[in-house]
């Protein structure tokens, strides 16, 4: 692989041991990937400070540095962790202080964290605290190479920013905040961003929340790890009808990057999103359609609900105001339980404009930080959860052991206030 | 009877073991318990099944960005496969058979999850997998 006069200077240890470690791992992950070159970089999004038992162990042995050097670096050396040379931020992580006596979640979690937070903060890492940064404020520019980790914020970079980032990982961006630097590989490259697969919408209209998640998770499910470009009879979508496309995407299949021309950035026109030849279109229509419906409900069989998640990924405002919306004036049924999850900054701008007490005194509530999947904590005792998330209905039944419900955000509030499932595809 | 085919190292390094195959693409974070080095998506043909010291034949990684540190964890936990045989390479399969410390290839001559069937006897070594069948 090239290297720079600087990135062989941060090879040989001219800017210290750890950063050595960072370019090594560097230069293993590009032989890998039989990379030719780095990139270089200065945005990087990723998670150094979510408690896990490994974690934990390593810590109580080498304090943070060792957690960092093991984890992020994968070094076994000993080092000290210099600031990020490059921004840095800390996706979702575990639960916080705030939601101890709400969620069940180890008391050892939230501190191991919270001195994650010190360390980490201290050493420049921005603690966003959300699978969405582009909801607070990291919004990478199109064109510009960053190393993100989180798959529905990786799609949303590249398809929706225009962005370029592979789905990096816990030693990559660990590498990357300490050197500027990630393989230029994948993503990064043009000819790596044209289409593979079209789809066509059609005799379906895809308009609502709901149903851009379902096209999300069928476009994922046809181009696995590939680029699907969609077409035909779908509306104008919003942030939220993206974030939850991209999340569901890149669930089903691996999909980080795709385009819908006239919307997306990348794509003027179906033939200018693909780099020859337009293929044939795969149809999402009725049965497509139904089909994903049923594979995202299969896991649900009793109707008795007794968790509704909202907000994977984080909730915009006016997801929170929606939900808030719906719940005025009701109040939920007993032994059921609504989260909706939202970024930290987003979380106060609720509380400010009043949707907070709207949800609490419905008996709901709103929390930051992190979600039951990542953190594999939902309220005791759940056994049936309902939400309209298709990435959280797929994942949270093997995370948690637990049935899952797919619907529309109405669905949802309604079964949270009845304790029952009336869900059904409209 | 044995079957070589030819591909590029990802991970340098040789192992022989039993090979573990899936036909599905894998997910680490919400696809494997790496405290046990299995399965766990209930929707998987191996659900439920123990990879740990199998040579693992798979397609591709889907999913979250979690993968190469799920399988960094398998490795710290002394769950993790002997060797990984990839189908088709991406950052998050490339970076995590870098972190899991095994041998691993990919780009082969022939499709690995058609050839190798669960059981078989593998040799990964020298840009080669060679396997016997069972």
């Amino acid at each position: 692989m090239f290297l720079t006069d600087d990135e062989k200077r941060m090879r040989d240890g001219a800017e210290g041991d750890a950063v050595a470690a960072a370019m090594d791992l560097l230069l293993r992950y590009g032989a890998a990937l039989d990379a030719d070159r780095l990139c270089a970089i200065r945005n990087v999004a990723g998670t150094m400070t979510q408690p896990s038992p490994v974690k934990a162990r390593l810590v109580a042995e080498g304090g943070w540095d060792r957690a960092f050097a093991v984890i992020n670096l994968d070094s076994d050396r000993d080092l000290t962790i210099p600031p990020m040379r490059v921004p840095t931020c800390q996706l979702q992580h575990g639960f916080g202080p705030d939601s101890v006596d709400i969620v069940p979640y180890p008391r050892a979690n939230v501190d191991l964290q919270s001195d994650a937070e010190a360390f980490y903060g201290a050493h420049g890492v921005q603690i966003l605290a959300t699978c969405t940064p582009y909801q607070v404020g990291n919004l990478p520019l199109r064109g510009e190479h960053c190393a993100w980790m989180e798959s529905s914020a990786v799609i949303y970079a590249n398809s929706v920013l225009g962005a370029r980032t592979n789905c990096e990982g816990v030693a990559s961006i660990g590498a990357a905040s300490l050197t500027g630097r990630i393989p230029c590989w994948g993503n990064h490259l043009d000819e790596n961003r044209f289409g593979t697969h079209l789809i066509a919408v059609d005799g379906v209209s895809v308009q609502s929340f709901q149903d851009w998640g379902m096209l999300g998770y069928f476009a994922g499910t046809v181009s696995g790890e590939d680029r699907p470009v969609v077409t035909g009879s779908v509306s104008r979508p919003d942030l939220a009808e993206l974030k939850h496309f991209g999340a569901a995407a890149a669930t089903s299949g691996g999909v980080e990057l795709y385009h819908i021309p006239g919307i997306t950035p990348e794509a003027a026109s179906v033939a200018a999103a693909f780099e020859s030849a337009v293929p044939e279109p795969v149809r999402y229509g009725p049965a497509e359609r139904t089909a994903v419906y049923e594979t995202l409900n299969e896991i649900g069989t009793s109707a008795d609900v007794d968790f509704v998640l909202l907000g994977c990924p984080h909730a915009s405002l006016d997801q929170v105001r929606q939900a808030a919306a719906l719940l005025d004036g009701k109040r939920l049924a007993a032994g059921t339980e609504l989260w909706i999850m939202t970024p930290r900054a987003l979380k106060v701008m609720a509380d400010r404009s009043g949707y907070t007490a709207v949800i609490e005194r419905a008996g709901g509530r709103v929390l930051a930080d992190s979600c039951p999947a990542m953190s594999r904590a939902a309220p005791a005792g759940t056994r049936v959860f309902a939400t309209d998330s298709a990435k959280q209905a797929h994942y949270l039944p093997a995370i948690l052991g637990i049935e899952a419900w797919f619907g529309t955000l109405e669905e949802c509030v309604a079964a949270a206030v009845t304790g029952r499932w009336n869900g059904g595809l409209r | 009877m044995t079957i070589v085919l030819h591909g590029r190292m990802v991970v340098p390094g040789s192992v022989a073991g039993e090979a573990l195959v899936s036909h599905e693409p894998i997910s680490g974070w919400g696809g494997i318990d790496p405290a046990r080095g299995v399965i766990i998506e209930p929707r998987h043909e191996l659900y439920g099944v123990c990879f740990a010291g199998k040579i693992l034949v798979f397609p591709s990684a889907k999913g979250s960005s979690g993968w190469s540190g799920f399988f960094q964890t398998t490795r710290l936990s002394g769950t993790a496969p002997s060797g990984l045989v990839i189908g088709r390479l991406s950052a998050k399969s490339a970076l995590g058979a870098v972190v899991t410390r095994v041998p691993a290839i990919t780009d082969l001559d022939a499709d690995p999850c058609a050839v190798i069937a669960t059981g078989d006897w593998v040799v990964l070594a020298n840009s080669t997998v060679e396997v016997t069948k069972q």
